[in-house]
């Protein structure tokens, strides 16, 4: 009978262990190799110069249009990081460092937003989705996979990835709650990156953070500086050390920034200033790693200019190897292929007709 | 062999299935303890437990979304809508990602899962709880729909939708659910998907339907063998997509006169395409335009006036009459 009050968790942990100035927290610092490190710094470092490299490509006309990840490097790479192969990785559109740290081949990256799906291709050797557009709408996906990786008794665990916009869609409440009514071994890792296009964080939702969100389905909710590479590490670990050993599932708040464009399609000086934008560009995800590593005598400036150079050249590889791939590429017919598994007459009936007409137009049927 | 209503040749196909594979999942809304609003997963939860019967929480994008999840993993769930009427609320999820998955990852991963769910008409049900929206499903690349008309073969295409390496949308007439009886035998039986079925056979007519409305053709077409000594053909399509047009159009070949019925809306419903078939390749052999019979371009209406909706045997017997006497 009486009005009460209830009693439910109502903090969120932030973490942050290394500062833009490199600057970092003895006690807080993650025991991770060095070599594991440095990988991680080189992949960051690829991502980064692939990225502006893909930019000058788009405006040269040479791909078409993509999402850059620039600022956000660490938000993703730091959580994909601690998954394994086998692991269950479902990216959203804006995960380009972590795809590559799977293992995706740089030239791939470019067939794809050169319009050719055959960028798309997964080896069978790691459990990754392919990209998913539609905003939150992967977030589902990885309770279902991790619900079947519990199911077939493995000790998998699936990471969702997505931005801040996402978290108003209702397939992010839907996948969160089923995710933890049915305790699957599901990450969901949220960019937020500010902007949702030209939609700040502030408008897309009056709660102080987005891990709290996590609270109402009573599930951990951690918020990270997703700048940090050191401290999404180790909410992604524990995490996901959680989700292995049957603790159900995380939400993880990676607070982060996008220095570019949205896509190359967007223009950011409509909504957000280019003070702004510089604020954040000194607290560089990349730039704050790299003094880590100098620091901790991990990195030199012989090592880096060494590490830069490298990076360069498999950037220019990759763009030559795609670049002649899509010569060969380009076949229209292709597009009949994969609607199913077995191809349905009038479906026949229909790439017949095409292949007839191909043949009457002489067309060599290739624009690569 | 045993005589079930058609809840009860769904639940039999689902059983078999999960007893012969430990991949098939179910999952839903009260599809658990309840087993299901309309009883057609009853039981199983006692047999397979809460493990391969999943009673969810109420969202069907997540049911939808998890079972695509679950598919790509090499699982084989099958989801149920508890109504057509709140499938719109998984579209997204349907047409996004269970259509495309294959095409996306180029073969990597396909899902081969089954939504069911119940459609049309006929039961004095609520509001979104009647409609017939089987063209959502066909229209889009990817899905395969199927949709049974009877408890033997509704048994028949749920085994062969499970067994299917592609999302299949299963729609279940939920008025004739338990109003009939059939034989339908223990033994496992299969049906093509993509495949119709000739189901009465007659020279002078060709009679198209599926779902429901089987029954109003069929009596139809027994009234007018006997009333006017006109035979028709009756095509059970069975499937709406992949659409199987060699049966119906051999036979429109032969008659070269048609009526198709169905409950859908008539603008851009499946009679649409089935004349753009016909006049595809029957054109030529047609003596009479073709006729259809459908639900009309209207919100489904309230109980009330959903007969007056609904194609009914009169409605049938004037579209073949006019067909006829042309």
């Amino acid at each position: 009978m009486p009005r009460k009050e209830i009693k439910f968790p109502d903090i969120i942990e932030h973490i942050s262990i290394l500062n833009e100035y490199g600057e970092f927290d003895e006690a807080l610092e993650p025991d991770i190799p060095g070599e594991f490190l440095l990988r991680l710094y080189r992949t960051m470092q690829l991502s980064r110069k692939f990225d502006e490299r893909l930019l000058s490509l788009q405006r040269q006309g040479r791909i078409g249009t993509f999402p850059p990840i620039s600022g956000q490097e660490a938000a993703h790479l730091g959580a994909a990081a601690v998954l394994r192969p086998d692991d269950w990785f479902v990216p959203a559109f804006r995960e380009t460092a972590a795809e590559i740290w799977r293992g995706r081949p740089l030239e791939s990256v470019i067939l794809y937003y050169n319009g050719f799906n055959e960028g798309v291709d997964i080896p069978a050797d790691r459990n990754d989705l392919p990209l998913s557009v539609p905003v939150g709408s992967q977030i589902l996906h990885a309770v279902g996979l991790a619900w079947a990786a519990n199911y077939r008794r493995t000790d998998n665990v699936a990471m969702a990835f997505f931005g801040d916009g996402a978290t108003s869609e209702g397939d992010f409440h839907e996948g969160l709650n089923f995710a933890s009514v049915f305790q699957t071994p599901a990450i969901f890792v949220c960019q937020n990156n500010h902007w949702a296009i030209s939609i700040p964080r502030t408008k897309q939702t009056r709660s102080q953070t987005l891990a709290q969100k996590a609270l109402a389905y009573n599930m951990p909710g951690i918020q990270v500086d997703g700048n940090d590479i050191l401290a999404v590490y180790v909410a992604a670990r524990e995490a996901v050390d959680r989700a292995r050993s049957g603790g159900g599932p995380t939400l993880i708040e990676c607070v982060t920034y996008r220095m570019a464009v949205h896509t190359t399609a967007d223009d950011p000086k409509r909504y957000r200033t280019d003070e702004e934008v510089e604020q954040w560009k000194k607290r560089d995800p990349v730039s704050r790693f790299q003094k880590y590593l100098t620091t901790k005598g991990l990195l030199s400036d012989e090592k880096i200019a060494d590490l830069d150079a490298g990076v360069e050249e498999e950037i220019q590889a990759a763009i030559n190897r795609a670049e002649e791939q899509m010569k060969m590429l380009g076949d229209p017919i292709d597009m009949f292929e994969h609607a199913y598994a077995e191809m349905p007459p009038y479906l026949k009936a229909q790439k017949d007709a095409f292949v007839r007409a191909l043949a009457e137009k002489g067309k060599e049927g290739n624009h690569g | 062999m045993a005589k079930m209503t058609m809840v009860q040749a769904l639940n039999l196909a689902l059983r078999q299935e999960m007893e012969r594979d430990d991949s098939v999942i179910i999952l839903g809304e009260d599809v658990g303890v309840d087993g299901g609003v309309f009883r057609v997963t009853d039981a199983l939860i006692d047999q397979f437990g809460e493990e391969r019967v999943l009673d969810t929480p109420l969202a069907e994008a997540a049911i939808v979304g998890m079972s695509i999840g679950m598919a790509a993993y090499g699982l084989k769930p099958v989801c149920e809508i508890q109504f057509s009427g709140f499938s719109y609320q998984n579209f997204h999820q349907t047409e996004n990602h269970a259509a495309r998955l294959r095409w996306r990852s180029r073969g990597r991963y396909h899902v081969p899962m089954v939504m069911r769910t119940p459609y049309g008409g006929g039961v004095r049900a609520l509001e979104h709880h009647s409609e017939s929206r089987e063209v959502y499903w066909a229209h889009t690349p990817g899905l395969k729909m199927v949709i049974p008309s009877g408890p033997r073969n509704a048994r028949a295409l749920l085994v062969s939708a499970i067994r299917d390496p592609d999302p299949v949308i299963f729609y279940e007439p939920k008025a004739i659910y338990r109003a009939f009886r059939e034989e339908v035998p223990e033994k496992e039986e299969v049906l093509p998907i993509g495949r119709s079925q000739l189901v009465r056979e007659g020279g002078d007519l060709t009679m198209i339907s599926y779902g429901a409305m089987m029954r109003p053709t069929l009596a139809a077409a027994a009234t007018l063998e006997e009333k006017s000594g006109i035979a028709a053909d009756v095509i059970d399509l069975l499937t709406i997509s992949p659409l199987d047009d060699e049966l119906f159009v051999q036979s429109v070949l032969k008659t070269g006169r048609a009526v198709v019925v169905h409950e859908a809306p008539r603008s851009f419903g499946p009679a649409g395409e089935i004349f753009a078939r016909l006049m595809e390749k029957a054109f030529y052999y047609l003596e009479a335009p073709i006729e259809r019979v459908t639900g009309f371009d209207v919100v489904m209406p309230l109980f009330s006036r959903e007969k007056a909706y609904l194609p009914d045997e009169q409605r049938i017997l004037r579209a073949a009459t006019k067909v006829i006497k042309v």
